[in-house]
């Protein structure tokens, strides 16, 4: 045997599909100073999260088609009649469940891994926090406003502590955490910020709508204000409002905004089922982006009728979700872009993602001539972070590249 | 009040409310896996730190933890790592990634093989 060490060949050409180094992910004013093996864990994530959706995921179709299909038509004479029945009989398959298995345990490693990097940090956190918060008007908080039974239901993503919870009173890891994360469950489909959805609708308005200059804007759900702090560099003079339901999210996403240069975004803690405190028409933009799906069946309307009266005329509402389930997609493909739903504590997922959201627009008082739908990728600086994968290598429901649904209020009649 | 230290360790680990589904038929199948997941993380982990003392030393001679710490791959080395950590995946998830072949192709048991080997 051979006692000559073998140097590890060496790759010169970049062309395996690898995650960006979590080192390429940019820093804030409140982003949580990751120690060297902190970076590593995300990286490892980033990698095996690539592996599950691409090489390992191609099973599941296979799986299938060769498995748990015949097996049905078999037991019952006929195909599955919706997605339910498909991931009932993918649940008893050997394959599925360990791949399932894996991709839970992927998920809960990335809120471990997370968590113990913010918590560790956390009173410096909470400290860099409050220099940005304290005694500015652009953030009001309002404990009067109730977490909604649909985000205490569980937390969301398998979050722990969802976007309401605080480990220390007044603290932000809620939102140091998702932020931080998200690098790791996108495999950097993101961007630099986690803001490729902000950078894409700047792109889009500014195609669209050349020259427009927005007064007012509303972001409902705003979360850390991921997809608010690029369209409020991009339109210094209009005047930002974004809402959201918990404080501890909230405190973060003003920190943030603020140490970015977004200081014309007020946070404000808010139930958007009520915008009572706005009078008609104060809007020209109103959007949700990623939000809807963690809301519920009787407050999504609500949210969306609310939305639609304080949207002035020529106002823009726009929605960015995953793609609907219509019956043009196949049935498989619904089940797959379910896992989240049963699997990673998103109990309203299926049911929105079934709704027809052209429908829920017309019935908030929008004309069917009004809507219009179109697709959104993450815009990313692509010499360090992948464009988001769709089609086969496509890890579904969270990649980078959305369905926005969207009106322009009353626009022929101006 | 106590002046009880915030313990982020444990912090850390809590628990997402909602009940966790079962994916295997043994409950303490769910709890070793866990486990070994977390130690094919954190033994990817190692090899990084081992790959940055290594580029490191080959640069400077010598080092100091703070140099580890503070250590960013530029853009190749960066790709270097990923293709690392992609070849460390493939080898430990090399079970359930040929489940992806096995269903592929059918193949018969070798016994039956062995039985038409000996009448040919």
């Amino acid at each position: 045997m051979s006692s000559s060490t073998t140097p590890e060949q060496k790759v010169t050409d970049q062309k395996l599909d690898v995650a960006p180094p979590y080192n390429a992910v940019a820093r804030h004013g409140v982003s949580p100073t990751p120690s060297h093996d902190e970076v590593a864990r995300f990286d490892f994530l980033a990698n095996f999260n690539k592996f599950l959706s691409g090489s390992l995921g191609a099973g599941n179709q296979l799986t299938y088609d060769r498995r748990v299909l015949p097996a049905f038509l078999k037991e019952h004479g006929r195909e599955p009649q919706d997605r339910f029945e498909i991931r009932h009989a993918m649940n008893d398959d050997p394959f599925h469940k360990f791949w399932s298995a894996l991709k839970r345990n992927s998920m809960e490693m990335r809120q471990q891994n997370g968590r113990s990097m913010v918590l560790r940090q956390i009173d410096e956190l909470n400290a860099k926090a409050r220099q940005y918060n304290e005694g500015r008007d652009t953030l009001e908080l309002n404990p009067e406003i109730d977490v909604p039974r649909y985000q205490s239901a569980v937390d969301i993503h398998c979050m722990p502590g969802s976007y309401h919870g605080e480990e220390l009173s007044g603290d932000v890891s809620a939102g140091a955490n998702y932020d931080c994360g998200i690098f790791a469950t996108t495999a950097g489909g993101l961007g630099a910020l986690s803001d490729g959805g902000g950078q894409a609708l700047v792109d889009w308005i500014k195609k669209e709508r050349p020259g427009w200059q927005p007064r007012r804007m509303l972001d409902i759900g705003t979360t850390v204000g991921h997809n608010i702090v690029p369209l409020a560099l991009a339109f210094p003079d209009c005047e930002f409002i974004a809402i959201d339901t918990a404080a501890p999210i909230l405190r973060y996403a003003h920190a943030r905004a603020q140490s970015l240069g977004a200081t014309n975004i007020r946070f404000i803690q808010a139930n958007a089922e009520d915008l009572s405190r706005w009078d008609n028409g104060t809007f020209d933009w109103v959007q949700t982006t990623m939000f809807l799906h963690e809301t519920s069946g009787k407050a999504l309307p609500k949210i969306i009728a609310e939305g639609y009266r304080v949207l002035a005329d020529n106002g823009l509402m726009l929605h960015l979700e995953q793609p609907e389930y219509s019956d043009a997609m196949p049935l498989f493909e619904q089940f797959l872009r379910d896992w989240d739903a049963f699997n990673n504590n998103e109990p309203f997922w299926s049911s929105m993602h079934a709704l027809d959201m052209k429908e829920e627009m017309v019935k908030a008082g929008f004309d069917r001539e009004e809507l219009f739908e179109t697709g959104v990728r993450a815009v990313v600086d692509q010499e360090i972070f992948p464009e988001a994968p769709t089609g086969e290598d496509e890890d579904h429901g969270r990649a980078a590249y959305w369905h926005a649904y969207g009106a322009w209020k009353n626009a022929d009649q101006i | 009040m106590t002046d009880t230290p915030f313990d982020w360790m444990a912090a850390a680990n809590k628990k997402a409310k909602g009940k966790r589904p079962e994916y295997f038929d043994d409950p303490e199948d769910e709890r070793m896996l866990s486990i070994l997941m977390a130690v094919v993380g954190e033994v990817s982990v190692l090899r990084e730190r081992m790959d940055t003392v290594e580029r490191l030393l080959d640069a400077k001679g010598t080092i100091n933890r703070d140099d580890i710490e503070r250590y960013t791959p530029d853009k190749q080395a960066a790709y270097e790592r990923g293709a690392m950590i992609r070849e460390y995946i493939y080898r430990v998830m090399r079970g359930p990634h040929q489940m992806v072949e096995e269903l592929q192709q059918t193949e018969p048991p070798v016994e039956e093989v062995s039985r038409e080997l000996k009448e040919i």
